[in-house]
C-alpha cells in the first residue's frame, strides 16, 4: 500500500534512518535544530536526536561548512544545510578548494564524506540573491558530485545514498517541491528493507516515442505537464527523462532515449550559459549525431538575474507552455 | 664565550621543559637544522629550474613548528597554510617525499599533485598544507570538532600567518571555536609581513593581533618564537587548556622569515631593509639561540652540532638526488585521487560518468 509523503518529509525520513544507522552522521546548519528548520525539513529531529546529532550553527557559512569539511576528514559524516543553496557564495572557498580539492592535492590521502544540501531554486519571490541554481557551477569541478531530485521518492533514496558516499555530494532541493506529495514506499515493502537510489542513474519518468524532454529537479515536473499537453493537444508522445544526478551523469540513458525519439530538448531552471543543457546537447550531437532529426533545443531560465516581480518571475522560469512551443518547433 | 652569550633561561624551568632529556634537546636541534637544510637545498634546486610555481621558505621560523609540534601526542592534530615544509618535517614526514613533491615526482608526498603548498600526512595527524590564506582555519576548527564529537581528548593546532587574521574565515572560526567549546589552538606565526605589506599597513589592532581573540572570549597570548624553551612553555598552557577544558586559544608567536614571501618575491629587500634582515639573522636566529642553550648546558659540543649540520645537509642532498631520479607521474594518474569511490572501484564509482573527456 503506497503512502503519500511530502518531499520535505521524505528527506527527513532519510536523515532519521541514516542517523540511526551510523553514529558518525550529524545534521548541521542554521536553524536546523531548535527552530525545526527554516523550511521544516529537519522538523522533530532535534527533539528525537538531541544536541550532539542535530546542531544549530550561527549564520556563518564559510565557518561552519569549513568546520564540517574538517570534521569529515576525521571520519565524521556531516550533513550540512545551506538554508538556501544561494549562500554557497559565502562558503565558496571552503566548498570548492577544501571539500573539492583536498583529496586530489593530497594524492588521495584524504577524502571528505560530506553532504551539503538545501534548496536551489527560483520562483519564490525572493530576488536574485536567493534564487540561484548552481548545479552547473558545482558540477564543473571534478571531485564534486551533484544531485537534483525531482520528487520525494528520489529525494529520500538519493539522500540516503549521498550520506553513505565517500565523496562530497552537493544535494540540491527545491522549496517549490517541499510540500508536494508523492508515493514513497514503506521500508518493509522494499526488497532490501530500505530505499536507496544510486547516483548516476537517470530515470524515465514518462515513456514516449516522438521526442525526449530531458531535465533535472523541478523542471522534470514542468516537462511532465508539458508532455501531457503535447499528447492531449498535439498527439505528440514525449518521453521525459529525469537525470536525477548531474555528476556522475547517466549518459547512456540520454543516448538511449534520444536514439529512440530522434529529438531532444533540455529543460532546466538554470541559466543557459554553460548550463547542464549545454553539456547534454554537446554529448548528444557528439555521440549520436546521425540519430538526430532536429537540432537539440534548450529551455532555460531567461538569461537575466532572477527578477522579483511575481508575474514576471513566473515567466522567467521554464513553464509547460514554453516547453510545448519549443517541442512544436522541432516536431 | 658560550656562557656570556647564553640567553635568558626562565622558560627552561617550565615543567614541560624540565622533563626534556638531553636526547630530546638534541632532537629539537636536529629537527631545526634539518628544516633549514631542506629549505636551503630546495631554494638551490628551485633556482636551478627544477621546480615550478611558488616556494615559500620557512628559514628563520623553525623554532615555531618544531617547538609547538614537539608538545603533541597521538591525538593531537596539525594543519597549516602554504609555508608548510617545516611543519611537515617536524611531524616526521621524510625529506625524500617532501623534496620529490617539489620536483613534481610520483614519489612525492602528494604524488606530485599538490606541490610545495600542499603537503599532507594524515597518518601523522598532519592535514596540510593549504594554499588559500586562512582557508585552513575552518578546517582546523573541524578537526577539533571531530575530536570532540568522537569523544577523543586531543587538540587541533591550526597555524596561520599574520596576514590571515584579516580574512573572514578566521573570524568565523574564532566565533565557532568559542561558541562550541572546541579544543583548537590557532597559532599566528607573525613574521611581520603579509607578503610585502607590513603588519602596520595591513592590520588594525590595539596591542597585538592575538588580542582580537578577546572579543570572542578566547584566551590568547603573544610571545617570542625565537627560543624553543619559550615556545614550548607557553604553548603547553594552550595544549592543556584544549585537553582539559576543551577550550580554544589564540597564540601569536613573533618570528621572522629570512627569505621573501616566496622565492618569487622580487621586492624582499624593498619592503624591509637589509639591516632589519641581518639583525634577525645575527641576533634572533632560533637555531643559534638553541645552540647556545645546548652548549651552555653542555648537552653537546660545537663539533657535535657541526656534525649534525653536516648530516642534515647530507640528508637534504640525498633527498634531492632521490627526487631527481624519481619518475614523473604517469599521465593516467591525472584521473586518480579525484573521487574516492572511483579510486576504490566501488559500485558508486562505477555508476554514471564521472569524467568528461572525449
Amino acid at each position: 500500500m503506497p503512502r503519500s509523503l511530502s518531499y520535505r518529509h521524505a528527506l527527513r525520513e532519510a536523515f532519521d534512518e541514516e542517523l540511526a544507522r551510523d553514529p558518525m552522521v550529524v545534521v548541521m546548519g542554521e536553524e536546523v535544530a531548535q527552530y525545526n528548520g527554516a523550511y521544516k525539513v529537519t522538523e522533530g529531529l532535534w527533539e528525537k536526536w538531541g544536541d550532539k546529532r542535530i546542531v544549530d550553527t550561527p549564520i556563518s557559512e564559510a565557518g561552519f561548512i569549513g568546520m564540517g569539511i574538517g570534521a569529515s576528514m576525521l571520519g565524521v559524516r556531516p550533513v550540512m544545510e545551506l538554508m538556501f543553496w544561494s549562500f554557497y557564495t559565502v562558503a565558496w572557498d571552503q566548498i570548492i578548494n577544501n571539500a573539492g580539492m583536498v583529496r586530489y592535492m593530497s594524492g588521495g590521502k584524504i577524502h571528505c564524506p560530506i553532504v551539503i544540501r538545501g534548496p536551489a531554486n527560483g520562483g519564490t519571490g525572493v530576488g536574485a540573491t536567493h534564487s540561484h541554481t548552481p548545479e552547473n557551477i558545482m558540477a564543473s569541478f571534478p571531485g564534486m558530485k551533484v544531485v537534483c531530485p525531482s520528487n520525494a521518492h528520489d529525494a529520500k533514496g538519493l539522500m540516503k545514498t549521498a550520506i553513505r558516499d565517500n565523496d562530497p555530494v552537493m544535494f540540491m532541493e527545491s522549496t517549490a517541491l517541499y510540500g508536494e506529495l508523492w508515493d514513497v514506499p514503506m521500508n518493509d515493502e522494499l526488497p532490501g528493507g530500505e530505499l536507496l537510489i544510486p547516483m548516476g542513474v537517470a530515470d524515465v519518468k514518462r515513456a514516449g516515442t516522438d521526442l525526449t524532454l530531458i531535465a533535472h529537479g523541478r523542471a522534470v515536473i514542468t516537462c511532465l505537464k508539458a508532455a501531457e499537453m503535447l499528447k492531449a493537444e498535439h498527439q505528440i508522445d514525449a518521453e521525459v527523462l529525469d537525470l536525477r544526478t548531474i555528476r556522475p551523469l547517466d549518459e547512456e540513458a540520454v543516448l538511449q532515449s534520444v536514439a529512440k525519439t530522434h529529438r531532444a530538448i533540455y529543460v532546466e531552471e538554470g541559466k543557459p550559459f554553460c548550463g547542464i543543457g549545454a553539456q547534454v546537447a554537446y554529448l548528444i550531437q557528439n555521440k549520436i549525431f546521425d540519430e538526430l532529426d532536429a537540432p537539440v533545443q534548450r529551455v532555460c531560465s531567461l538569461d537575466a538575474p532572477a527578477i522579483y516581480s511575481p508575474p514576471l518571475e513566473k515567466i522567467q522560469l521554464p513553464y509547460p507552455e514554453v516547453v510545448v512551443a519549443k517541442a512544436l518547433s522541432i516536431c | 664565550m658560550a656562557t656570556a652569550l647564553a640567553p635568558v633561561t626562565l622558560h627552561a624551568d617550565a615543567p614541560v621543559n624540565r622533563k626534556l632529556t638531553e636526547e630530546d634537546k638534541l632532537a629539537l636541534h636536529r629537527q631545526m637544522v634539518r628544516i633549514r637544510a631542506f629549505e636551503q637545498l630546495s631554494l638551490q634546486h628551485y633556482q636551478g629550474g627544477k621546480m615550478a610555481g611558488f616556494l615559500h621558505l620557512y628559514i628563520g621560523q623553525e623554532s615555531v613548528a618544531v617547538g609547538t609540534i614537539s608538545l603533541l601526542g597521538e591525538n593531537d592534530h596539525i594543519i597549516t597554510a602554504y609555508r608548510d615544509h617545516g611543519h611537515a618535517l617536524a611531524v616526521g614526514m621524510s625529506m625524500n617525499e617532501c623534496m620529490a613533491e617539489l620536483f613534481g615526482k610520483a614519489t612525492g608526498c602528494s604524488k606530485g599533485k599538490g606541490g610545495s603548498m600542499h603537503y599532507f600526512a594524515p597518518d601523522k595527524n598532519y592535514w596540510g598544507g593549504h594554499g588559500i590564506v586562512a582557508g585552513q582555519t575552518p578546517l582546523g576548527l573541524g578537526l577539533a570538532y571531530g575530536l570532540k564529537y568522537k569523544g577523543i581528548r586531543g587538540a587541533a593546532l591550526c597555524y596561520l600567518g599574520d596576514g590571515a587574521v584579516n580574512q573572514g574565515a578566521f573570524h568565523e572560526s574564532l566565533n565557532l571555536a568559542a561558541l562550541f567549546d572546541l579544543p583548537v589552538i590557532f597559532v599566528i606565526e607573525n613574521n611581520g609581513y603579509s607578503m610585502g605589506t607590513s603588519q602596520h599597513r595591513s592590520s588594525a589592532f590595539k596591542s597585538c593581533l592575538a588580542e582580537r581573540a578577546s572579543g570572542y572570549d578566547i584566551d590568547w597570548e603573544l610571545f617570542s618564537g625565537e627560543d624553543i624553551y619559550e615556545v614550548r612553555a607557553r604553548t603547553q598552557i594552550a595544549v592543556e587548556r584544549a585537553h582539559n577544558e576543551s577550550r580554544p586559544s589564540v597564540l601569536e608567536i613573533a618570528t621572522y622569515r629570512w627569505e621573501g614571501h616566496s622565492v618569487a618575491d622580487a621586492n624582499k629587500l624593498k619592503y624591509r631593509t637589509k639591516e632589519e634582515v641581518e639583525r634577525h639573522q645575527q641576533q634572533h636566529d632560533p637555531i643559534q639561540i638553541w645552540k647556545r642553550h645546548l652548549l651552555a648546558e653542555r648537552v653537546a659540543t660545537e663539533d657535535e652540532l657541526k656534525q649534525m649540520d653536516r648530516e642534515a645537509f647530507k640528508e637534504a642532498e640525498e633527498a634531492a638526488e632521490f627526487a631527481k631520479s624519481s619518475p614523473f607521474p604517469e599521465p593516467e594518474s591525472i584521473f586518480e585521487d579525484v573521487y574516492w569511490e572511483v579510486d576504490n572501484r566501488t559500485e558508486s564509482g562505477r555508476t554514471g560518468r564521472h569524467f568528461f573527456n572525449d
